[in-house]
């Protein structure tokens, strides 16, 4: 029998009065997946980590995590799981390393031991017994971190965890997770910033207004997103353009810049091409034009003119 | 160890890392100073206080003179202060969504902090009573002292009774801190549970001034503060110090599981 996958949310609700912050959402997070969790703010990625966490109920639906529902078998459900929420907090008026042993003795695994080698990681080292209220939010941060490897997780839950991290902690933030999932660890992050999933994430899901509008790999997003539009370069646009023009398959011939586009299918290409070679121009780039995962993004993610009116 | 016992240890050490611990402790340890210091520069006192006639006779009265004193206002408001922050403070903090991600039950750790409470509550009143006897007795001496029913009782008799009522005194100020710990983690608030506790307990003092049947005062809280008096009968009267502990007990239980179940079902998000 195959062992449970890290996170599997089956249609999880979350009413606030009359408003679903979380609209029968559906994940599923398999082993070793480093996974985004994408939507604009206020999407609904907290509370469905909140609900994933146990720390709210949800309306409908459920979830579990390694097979686990913590709704209801907590706090067996997070063995193995760690992460934050929103910016992780701590108490102020303990050193950072105080607030680790606290966390460690609350986790009963033994974590004391990890503490130096966890601070080392996280560069926090030579500020380990100042007090966390002297600590910058990019520093409670790295503290966040280390507070979640000290439960030796086998998934991990980050809620935009390079939130008010300046680019080189972003940089090293990000860092961090490729080289925690290079671990085997699982992880499952939330963002709304589509570089930092495109750069680390290899499974998407895209939430908007609390529903799930897309669940898959980054390229079958892209490949979805495929058009009939091809770029073309040629040692002679202009009369590469006279060509595709006297040609009944290209469709909408542009010249723009430095180079050409136009419609057509897949197989009208290849006669083209044969074409432009058959009247001497030697082809220097034919490539179909793919949407940007931003315009991607943006697509799913913003409200459409009949939908904000 | 248990989960409670862990979060228990932990609540007491960042109760030691805070300064309005240290508030309730102060004021404990420096009022029977005071009270010392105003006595000597003046010639009266309140001789009328329970045991208040042993004034100056012996420093064993100064800490159970002081008990009447403090359990009208001072005694609630220390106790106020950490019980009705101790769950609060972790919500405005936003720190409950961390510990409760960890491996202990959400029952555990409001065990942990409702324990801590009650060991503040005891540890103000062992700096009361410490204070009182070591100030009591440099002014006073460490003599015999006279109780409610006119019977000589030597001072080691004396200092045994004594502790034995500081641990009786205690039993309603924990009732007060439940219901400071209660109004904590209802309202999330810690101004709001403090002050509402304090409301509580001058209320029951209202209650008791008003109540025209006996009987019924001796069942509110406010009333069981001075259950120790039974201890300085002869022979001792069991009555009031074994109502005072059972009806403390209710008051308790009672605010103590609504809290419980109040923290074990509430959702935690930022708001």
């Amino acid at each position: 029998m195959s062992s449970p996958n890290p996170v599997e949310a089956l249609g999880l609700v979350k009413r606030y009065g009359s408003l679903a912050a979380v609209d029968h959402v559906d994940l599923t997070v398999e082993r070793g997946d480093v996974y985004g969790f994408l939507g604009p703010n206020g999407a609904g990625k907290t509370t469905t980590l909140r609900m994933l966490l146990g720390l709210i109920r949800p309306d409908e639906g459920g979830a579990r995590l390694f097979g686990r529902d913590p709704q209801h078998e907590l706090p067996e459900a997070l063995d193995g799981v760690a992460g934050f929420v929103e910016t992780p907090y701590f108490y102020p008026y303990l050193s950072g390393r105080k607030n680790l042993e606290l966390l460690a003795a609350f986790d009963r695994n033994g974590g004391e031991a990890r503490i130096d080698e966890l601070l080392e990681l996280v560069d926090l080292a030579k500020r380990a017994d100042t007090r966390v209220g002297g600590y910058s939010q990019g520093m409670r941060q790295r503290l966040g971190v280390a507070a979640s490897l000290l439960r030796d997780p086998r998934l991990l839950l980050l809620d935009e965890p390079t939130n008010g991290l300046d680019p080189g902690g972003m940089r090293d933030m990000r860092h961090l997770v490729v080289r925690l999932s290079g671990e085997g660890i699982t992880v499952l992050l939330s963002s709304h910033l589509l570089a930092e999933v495109e750069e680390i994430c290899n499974r998407v899901a895209i939430i908007r207004t609390g529903r799930i509008v897309y669940e898959g790999t980054l390229a079958d997003l892209r490949a979805s997103a495929r058009s009939n539009r091809y770029r073309l370069r040629t040692t002679d646009d202009t009369q590469a353009r006279q060509v595709l023009l006297e040609h009944s398959e290209a469709h909408d011939v542009i010249l723009g810049g430095d180079e050409l586009t136009f419609d057509a299918s897949e197989s009208e290409v290849a006669a083209i091409s044969r074409d432009l070679v058959g009247h001497g121009l030697g082809i220097t780039a034919l490539v179909p034009e793919e949407l940007s995962l931003e315009s991607l993004f943006f697509e799913l993610t913003e409200d459409k003119p009949e939908e904000a009116a | 160890m248990s989960g409670a016992l862990i979060a228990w240890r932990w609540e007491l050490r960042k109760l030691v890392s805070q300064k309005r611990t240290y508030i309730g402790l102060g004021a404990a340890a420096f009022l029977p100073i005071l009270f010392v210091t105003v006595m000597a520069l003046q010639k009266g006192g309140p001789y009328d206080a329970p045991l208040g006639h042993n004034l100056r006779r012996t420093g064993l009265a100064l800490a159970l003179v002081l008990l009447s004193f403090v359990s009208h206002f001072g005694a609630q408001i220390a106790a106020a202060l950490v019980a009705g922050d101790i769950v609060s403070s972790e919500h405005s903090g936003k720190t409950l969504k961390m510990i409760l991600t960890r491996s202990l039950r959400r029952g555990q750790i409001l065990a942990g902090k409702t324990l801590a409470s009650f060991t503040y509550v005891l540890a103000t009143i062992f700096v009361l009573g410490l204070a009182g006897l070591v100030a009591g007795s440099i002014a006073w001496g460490f003599n015999p002292l006279t109780n409610f029913s006119g019977a000589r009782l030597s001072a080691l008799h004396t200092l045994w009774l004594s502790a034995a009522a500081l641990g009786v005194f205690s039993l309603p100020l924990i009732g007060v801190a439940a219901f400071a710990i209660l109004l904590s983690t209802w309202t999330r608030n810690s101004a709001a549970a403090i002050v509402g506790t304090l409301v509580y307990a001058l209320g029951q003092e209202a209650v008791a001034g008003l109540v025209h049947q006996s009987w019924a005062k001796h069942y509110l809280l406010s009333d069981q503060f001075d259950g120790w008096h039974g201890l300085f009968m002869s022979p001792v009267s069991w009555t009031p110090v074994v109502r005072a502990i059972w009806v403390s007990a209710l008051f308790i239980a009672v605010p103590l599981a609504i809290a419980w179940a109040i923290f074990k079902r509430r959702d935690v998000a930022d708001d």
